[in-house]
């Protein structure tokens, strides 16, 4: 079920993702991967790696498994086949409970709680004890500076607007110094300004951090803030591989295009199996 | 089980009511309103309020903390707090026991409140000791908080974990004795009310009332309504699933 030519080796990574080859262990390797929700499957045999240290964009339109793949990734999805390596463990390994941090799509955090007893109390159950009093008074302080909640600290999360709230959400995420990032639509109703400056952070956090992170999206547009991308459809992986390399290889100017040229040839080699070329005039 | 998360979740939980004096107020003061009320509804029979408030007191943490720890853990369920709770390094066992405390405290506080106005002022007329109404009160609230957490596994909304209060604690409540007592029903119903644990709430405290030591049965009652609240306790533990579909 794997029709895209290029794989995890990468053959052709582009010169601005070939000057950090130094990372190219892998932090999600997943093989033959399937979910299943009810009698639907969800997920059809993935293969795909999420590269150490880079920002991986998981795009694809509403309904394509995207969080699905994420909460198999994060270890809360039930009914999950096939192989799935995280840092180093199976997926959902206790271990990984305080090494990954998860931004669910609607924001998970208490609103009959201010933004700073929100953090300080999931820091409590990420660093419990007395001990750890100056290593939790920290970590919120930087969390609640990093996604900018600082003049908003004290007040109810509930009285927040829909951005704000959500950025307390990957507050939480953030707390803990993860390994590996995983969040879900993280900038979706959010104004531009918004979107860039968090889009800076991940950058950041990749950067000086080394964090891993996974991103999904279903605006195309965010692609090109991608190392790399993952392309999505309908539960199976279409393209794994850096914009620049999905652009040309598919010869178009934005990643958008180039996933509509990969949905219509996957469409056709459905169609009439056998024959390699795909129509050329877009979807609709 | 880890004893700083779990007094951190209890001081998360008691930090949210906090927020909501509203339902503080109505949580400590309606038991002692209904208690009033019933004084001078049995102003002519002391006797009749001597026994029905007994029973009430152990009654009313039950039914406070079922409904609070129901809607609670629902919100926990649905706003996605609990996913997010369970993919951390949180114990299942610590996030049951954190709520347990946070509700076992206010639920003494109502107890004592209610207790301390029924017999000082009210003239409840206890031959027992009222600290032991005070431990059948808190095991009442444990129980009622247990099963609160325990149905709102199966409610998808608040709306319907509000309709779980009369299907799990009406049935309980006529036949635990509160109305007649129980080996004057029909012996179908008495059977079922023994294995009903509001029951031994009610006989607890029936207990205290009549007899001026711990009696035997007293010590069974106690160690019923204990035990069922720790059952079902773990039962709530086993709807947490970190997995989820």
């Amino acid at each position: 079920m794997v029709n895209y030519p290029t794989g995890a080796t990468g053959a052709t990574e582009p010169a601005h993702a070939a000057d950090n080859t130094t990372d190219t262990a892998a932090a999600v390797t997943a093989h033959s991967l399937t979910a299943v929700r009810g009698e639907r499957t969800v997920l059809r045999g993935l293969d795909f790696t999420v590269p150490a240290g880079r920002i991986t964009g998981l795009l694809g339109p509403s309904g394509c498994g995207k969080t699905t793949l994420m909460r198999a990734i994060v270890g809360t999805q039930a009914k999950v086949g096939g192989t799935l390596q995280v840092l180093g463990r199976p997926a959902g390994d206790p271990d990984l409970r305080s090494r990954i941090g998860y931004v669910t799509q609607d924001p998970s955090v208490y609103d009959d709680l201010t933004v700073r007893q929100n953090l300080d109390y999931f820091a409590a159950v990420l660093y419990p004890g007395r001990a750890h009093r100056h290593d939790r008074r920290t970590a919120v302080d930087r969390a609640i500076t990093d996604v900018d909640l600082t003049s908003h600290a004290d007040a109810l999360a509930g009285r927040l607007s829909g951005g704000q709230r959500s950025r307390v959400s990957l507050a939480v995420a953030l707390l803990g110094t993860p390994e590996l990032l995983v969040l879900d639509e993280p900038t979706v109703g959010l104004d531009p300004v918004l979107r860039r400056d968090l889009w800076n952070l991940f950058h950041q956090i990749a950067a000086d951090r080394g964090t891993t992170l996974l991103v999904s999206s279903h605006v195309m547009d965010e692609a090109e803030r991608c190392h790399r991308l993952l392309l999505m459809r309908e539960g199976e992986i279409l393209a794994e591989d850096t914009p620049e390399a999905l652009r040309h290889r598919n010869d178009t100017a934005t990643v958008e295009e180039a996933f509509l040229h990969l949905v219509d040839a996957a469409a056709a080699r459905a169609a009439h199996p056998g024959t390699g070329h795909a129509p050329e005039e877009p979807r609709s | 089980m880890n004893s700083a998360r779990t007094l951190a979740t209890a001081a998360r939980v008691l930090r949210q009511l906090r927020h909501d004096p509203r339902s503080i107020a109505l949580m400590l003061l309606v038991p002692c309103l209904m208690l009033f009320l019933l004084r001078y509804v049995f102003d002519g029979s002391p006797g009749t309020f001597d026994n029905i408030g007994a029973s009430l007191l152990g009654i009313f943490p039950l039914i406070t903390m079922f409904l609070v720890t129901s809607i609670a853990t629902l919100r926990e369920r649905t706003s996605g707090t609990l996913e997010r709770l369970l993919a951390m390094p949180l114990g299942k066992g610590d996030l049951i026991a954190g709520y347990a405390l946070a509700f076992g405290l206010l639920a003494v506080i109502q107890s004592a409140l209610a207790t301390g106005l029924a017999v000082w002022f009210l003239g409840l007329d206890v031959i027992g000791s009222p600290w032991l109404l005070l431990l059948v009160a808190l095991l009442d609230a444990l129980l009622g908080t247990a099963l609160g957490l325990f149905v709102s596994a199966f409610a998808a909304s608040e709306f319907q974990a509000v309709q779980f209060m009369p299907a799990v604690i009406f049935p309980q409540l006529l036949l635990c004795g509160l109305f007649t007592p129980r080996d004057r029903m029909a012996p179908a119903l008495e059977a079922i009310s023994d294995v009903l644990p509001m029951s031994y709430a009610v006989d607890g405290m029936n207990e205290v009332l009549r007899h001026p030591e711990i009696t035997g049965d007293f010590v069974r009652d106690a160690l019923v309504v204990a035990g069922c609240a720790v059952l079902v306790l773990a039962l709530g533990a086993a709807t947490l699933r970190r997995r989820t579909a």
